[in-house]
């Protein structure tokens, strides 16, 4: 495992949300980065099918993509979002787990944009995508 | 003649126990802790401050993706609720589960206009378009200060369809 897996993994864990709904960042690398989060039913957003709220959903693609944002290869210091958009393409699978992969494609001085796709075990059929702008504070050295 | 009116306890129970089975079903909003100030028809969200809640230690401030989530509950039980409003105001909702069932979201975009701070955040959601298939929705969030909104985001939503389609 590369030092900067081991940091982003890290860092991940000292999120207190994302520590407590247990996401695991598999992958960083060059602006990309892939983060998985089990099924809980803590996140059952509809009752009647047990399907996961597209909260949840969120916080997975918003952790992911400001992950990939820190990860560019210009070295951002920090990064917060300045918006999101997210569209719910279907339900997620009751059961399991949810894997988002999100890359920033474009980063200026001030801004970085991002897209994401979040899959269950259906990998073939995304439960959602989207797409954000980020801000750049700063560059490490 | 006309009926008397009833008595203000009564509607009171009957709109805050339509309410608290509506939010009560649902375990994400019990795992986020966001509970629903009712005044008349209008609801105003809560989300009470909690560690888990972060996702900046540094500064720290709110996990925006708990904002994303807390906007999105926030419009969802509104939703909800106006349409439930006019059932349960007629008392044609007794017995009935399928008025208690959810909007899908088909879209949400955020806009973050300061991060979240580590106390209390309040949201209002609006219906711009509410039809019988889609809506939209506009949603504010703030926390100390009405004026000064943390984040904004409008949604569109895929309304439930009555169960009496299906055969």
């Amino acid at each position: 495992m590369s030092d900067k897996v081991n940091i982003a993994r890290q860092f991940m864990e000292a999120i207190p949300h994302s520590r407590d709904l247990g996401m695991v960042l598999t992958e960083i690398e060059n602006g990309v980065a892939t983060i998985t989060m089990p099924y809980d039913e803590r996140l059952i957003g509809d009752p009647e099918t047990g399907v996961v709220h597209g909260g949840a959903v969120s916080a997975l693609m918003d952790s992911c993509c400001g992950a990939a944002v820190m990860s560019h290869p210009s070295n951002p210091g920090a990064t917060a979002t300045i918006d999101l958009r997210i569209d719910y393409m279907r339900s997620a699978t009751p059961g399991q787990a949810l894997s988002t992969t999100a890359t920033c494609y474009h980063i200026t001085r001030n801004v970085a944009f991002v897209r994401a796709t979040a899959v269950d075990e259906d990998t073939d059929n995304p439960v959602a995508m989207a797409t954000g702008t980020f801000t750049i504070e700063g560059q490490r050295t | 003649m006309r009926k008397p009116p009833e008595p203000v306890q009564v509607i009171k129970q009957r709109r805050d126990e339509a309410l608290t089975k509506l939010v009560g079903r649902v375990p994400y909003i019990q795992y986020l802790g966001v509970t629903f100030d009712r005044r008349g028809d209008e609801l105003t969200a809560v989300l009470p401050y909690a560690d888990k809640l972060i996702g900046n230690p540094m500064l720290p401030a709110i996990h925006g993706g708990v904002t994303s989530a807390f906007l999105e509950i926030t419009s969802v039980i509104s939703l909800s609720w106006a349409t439930l409003w006019d059932d349960l105001e007629s008392g044609e909702l007794e017995g009935d589960s399928t008025a208690f069932r959810m909007p899908k979201t088909i879209d949400f975009t955020v806009d973050y206009l300061r991060s979240g701070l580590p106390r209390d955040a309040y949201a209002r959601a609006r219906i711009t378009r509410s039809g019988r298939r889609y809506a939209s929705v506009h949603v504010e969030g703030w926390q100390d200060n009405r004026e000064k909104l943390f984040a904004q985001a409008t949604g569109h939503f895929l309304m439930p369809q009555p169960r009496s389609d299906k055969s």
